[in-house]
């Protein structure tokens, strides 16, 4: 266990999660008026109806995968009765194919991005970091998936080091010797994993927090009061008021 | 019950001359700011024609509004599950090309051209790429018909009735027919914009129902702009929000006028307000027959005279001031006392609060050019009749294909031009031509006084809002925050306007002072000189 080891293992993950935290909240009560997706659909539509849903969905995909092999330990698969060949199997088939629908998805967006004229004139210099942590952060999750598939090289079991290493920054207990095992890509990987979410309160990415599931539940039309002080109106109830 | 009040307008077309000062001032009011340079939150269209944006009311096309789906409301553009499944990517948001691409041009080089044997020329540019471009359409191309025979035909409304009627009515209206219709958001009783905002961040206020985009709320999902049939709510491509038309709060709060209102040239726009039930809304706009839309929207309103109304108004909070401004109201007599305004486009289901007066002027000019004594009661009736191809296209535009309403409307305009013709002549007035049209004498001439004198305050009746509110008032944001003016928002690290907005009174102090003190002579290489703010220290700022 060397100090990089620590650094790297232990203390860039807690450096990440207090960005990304105090950063999304620093940046939603300093910044709502930029707090938006900052669509480009009004310039460019064509491109667009396949490139984004392509890429969006394929990232939710892939933070699914992330999700389940990462946080679910092997003992509760194994349990289930899945073997260990089969998940790797499933995880490393639907894993590519989420990949294969992001990175389709991601290179058709900045390929409109780069050629469609008012696209390009619209993109700031935040954007072009952005998507150089994100592509980055994309690319090297594939080469991992290939690496420990066992397709190109020797297969791989994370879920016996990383994901551990993973839950364990959650106890605040860092097993940084079990990541320290891991191959380089997984390494380089979580590296780039890191990096995107420390950017991640920055950058145009906050919009996935805005996600708007309320609007499953809300009543259609909206009131509002112009402000509590009015004289004569009533006391605005909290939530939706329910006309109708 | 639940009453709640709506601030409302009325146009008269009969008296629209299409002179574009509405949107020119509402422009520049409103919508002079970077992003915003292919919005017209007021814009006149020429009917028959395309419309801003193109084809807007083709709904089988935008799927703007709501429609009936077993016998329940429902947003055309789909329920609460499709808007999401849709949200990376809006497949019914008009590109800027069915809008357009706005431009300015290049005057800079009127000034700065070398001596040649050629006049210098400035060349129209891109205010979305900036490059050189080839102006093919604006916000009113096809102006007083221009490029009639090509565009007009495929005008919605056109086409809708073109199966009533056949061919004739494109004839008819090349020979005899064309009008003015202007255009703001219809704060609506039943906004689909609203409906279709995921993040909540449209609403409806309940004090005047004047329908408002939260800014820090919206997210830039783009739904309002689908969710609206009349495509009067607009994204912001520079800072990824939707705007859309305020009817100028600020002025109305403290009991002015709208921009538009205002500065009408033809003293068109009334301005009051409509008391309604706010529960019985979706109801009424879930009645199923298109047709009926209207009545039902009528019924809607209450009389603001009856004393159980008032009762309940005060109940639920409504001020003495304003129920005062509710009876005096000019839309409420005019929509409902007269019944000559009519909603709209009632078969969107929204319940729209811009009323329109139908337009009786080309029937009248149609009749003179015959040879007829245009203002005489029964070559007037008759005329109306006859000229049947007009009424259904405004039918189709009022009253969701209703002949009825527009004909009731448009006779009640001839009867008063009637009535009112003996007594300026000095002759008796003639009580049947009232009864004729189901009014009184007394009402038409009351009729008479608010669409020919229209008196300035007789068509706004605009109760102001309460002074323990009006610190909210301040600060509301400048006029002059142009790309590059003196009030615009610093590009920010996370994009356009991004960070926590300045107070102008803190801004335009720091600008002063700095201005004052300064020892560098701003040099002139201004494409757009901004004399409003030049303060004699240099040369005028740029832009």
């Amino acid at each position: 266990m060397t100090t990089w080891d620590i650094l790297l293992w232990a203390v860039l993950p807690y450096v990440t999660i207090a960005v990304f935290v105090v950063g999304t909240i620093w940046r939603y009560r300093y910044d709502k008026f930029g707090w938006t997706t900052r669509s480009s659909q009004l310039y460019e539509g064509r491109l667009m109806r396949v490139a984004s849903p392509l890429f969006h969905i394929g990232i939710l995909a892939v933070l699914v995968g992330h999700v389940v092999g990462l946080l679910i330990p092997e003992s509760w698969t194994n349990a289930t009765g899945l073997s260990e060949d089969a998940y790797h199997v499933i995880a490393v088939g639907l894993g590519l194919v989420a990949g294969a629908f992001t990175l389709f998805g991601i290179a058709m967006l900045i390929y409109r991005r780069r050629t469609v004229g008012p696209v390009f004139a619209a993109t700031t210099r935040n954007d072009k970091t952005m998507y150089v942590f994100l592509v980055a952060a994309i690319l090297l999750g594939l080469l991992t998936t290939l690496l420990a598939s066992g397709l190109i090289g020797d297969g791989y079991n994370y879920r016996e080091t990383v994901s551990p290493w993973f839950r364990s920054i959650f106890y605040l207990n860092p097993q940084v010797v079990l990541m320290a095992e891991a191959p380089t890509s997984f390494h380089v990987h979580a590296i780039a994993g890191m990096l995107i979410f420390i950017i991640w309160p920055f950058t145009r990415l906050v919009h996935a927090f805005s996600a708007p599931v309320g609007y499953l539940v809300r009543p259609y039309v909206v009131y509002r009061s112009r402000g509590p002080h009015d004289a004569g109106a009533r006391i605005p109830r909290k939530g939706w008021e329910k006309v109708g | 019950m639940r009453i709640m009040a709506q601030m409302a307008m009325v146009m008269n077309l009969d008296k629209c001359i299409g002179c574009h000062t509405c949107s020119v001032t509402c422009k520049q009011a409103w919508t002079n700011r970077a992003g915003m340079e292919y919005v017209w939150f007021n814009n006149v269209e020429t009917r028959p024609g395309l419309g801003y944006p193109r084809t807007y009311q083709d709904q089988k096309r935008w799927r703007g509004g709501w429609t009936l789906k077993r016998g329940k409301l429902k947003l055309r553009s789909g329920g609460r599950f499709r808007r999401l499944a849709e949200i990376f990517s809006n497949p019914k948001l008009p590109t800027l090309q069915d809008y357009y691409e706005p431009w300015t041009y290049d005057y800079d080089m009127l000034l700065s051209a070398p001596q040649g044997e050629h006049t210098p020329v400035a060349r129209p540019k891109s205010l979305i790429t900036g490059k050189p471009m080839k102006i093919e359409w604006s916000a009113n191309w096809d102006d007083d018909l221009g490029g009639g025979p090509e565009l007009a035909p495929d005008d919605p409304v056109l086409v809708s009735i073109r199966d009533q009627v056949g061919d004739r009515v494109k004839m008819e209206f090349e020979q005899a027919f064309m009008f003015y219709l202007p255009r703001i958001c219809e704060h609506c009783l039943n906004p689909a914009c609203v409906a279709a905002c995921p993040s909540g961040a449209m609403y409806k206020r309940v004090e005047d129902g004047i329908v408002l985009v939260d800014q820090d709320r919206c997210r830039g999902w783009r739904m309002c702009v689908t969710g609206c049939p009349y495509k009067k709510v607009y994204f912001n491509h520079r800072t990824g929000k939707a705007e859309k038309c305020t009817l100028c709060y600020p002025r109305l709060e403290v009991g002015l006028p709208t921009v538009c209102s205002e500065t009408c040239v033809g003293r068109l726009r009334y301005l009051g307000l409509f008391l309604y039930d706010a529960d019985r809304v979706t109801e009424a706009a879930s009645t199923p027959d298109e047709k009926d839309l209207l009545q039902a929207q009528l019924d809607l309103l209450l009389d603001p005279h009856e004393p159980a109304v008032l009762e309940q108004a005060r109940r639920d909070g409504i001020p003495e001031d304003w129920l005062e401004a509710a009876q005096n109201s000019p839309v409420y007599r005019l929509a409902k006392v007269y019944g000559i305004a009519l909603p709209l486009h009632p078969e969107y289901r929204t319940m729209p609060m811009v009323w329109y007066v139908p337009p009786l002027s080309p029937v009248v000019d149609a009749l003179r050019d015959t040879g007829n004594d245009a203002e005489d009661a029964g070559n007037l009736f008759g005329a109306i009749n006859a000229l049947r191809i007009p009424i259904e296209y405004l039918a189709g535009l009022f009253t969701a294909g209703d002949i009825g309403p527009v004909r009731r409307s448009l006779l009640r305009l001839a009867a008063m031009r009637a009535y009112m013709r003996d007594i300026n002549l000095g002759r008796d007035p003639r009580a049947e031509i009232a009864e004729s049209v189901g009014m009184t004498e007394e009402a038409i001439y009351e009729m008479y006084r608010l669409l020919a004198i229209a008196k300035y305050d007789d068509r706004y009746v605009i109760p102001t809002a309460h002074a323990e509110s009006a610190r909210d008032l301040e600060e509301v944001g400048c006029s002059l925050d142009i790309a590059g003016g003196p009030g615009q928002y610093e590009s920010g690290p996370f994009g356009e306007a991004s960070g926590r907005p300045i107070p102008v009174a803190v801004e335009n102090f720091h600008a002063l002072k700095q201005r004052q003190t300064t020892e560098v002579i701003i040099p002139v290489e201004a494409v757009r000189v901004n004399l409003l703010n030049w303060d004699g220290m240099g040369a005028p700022d740029e832009r």
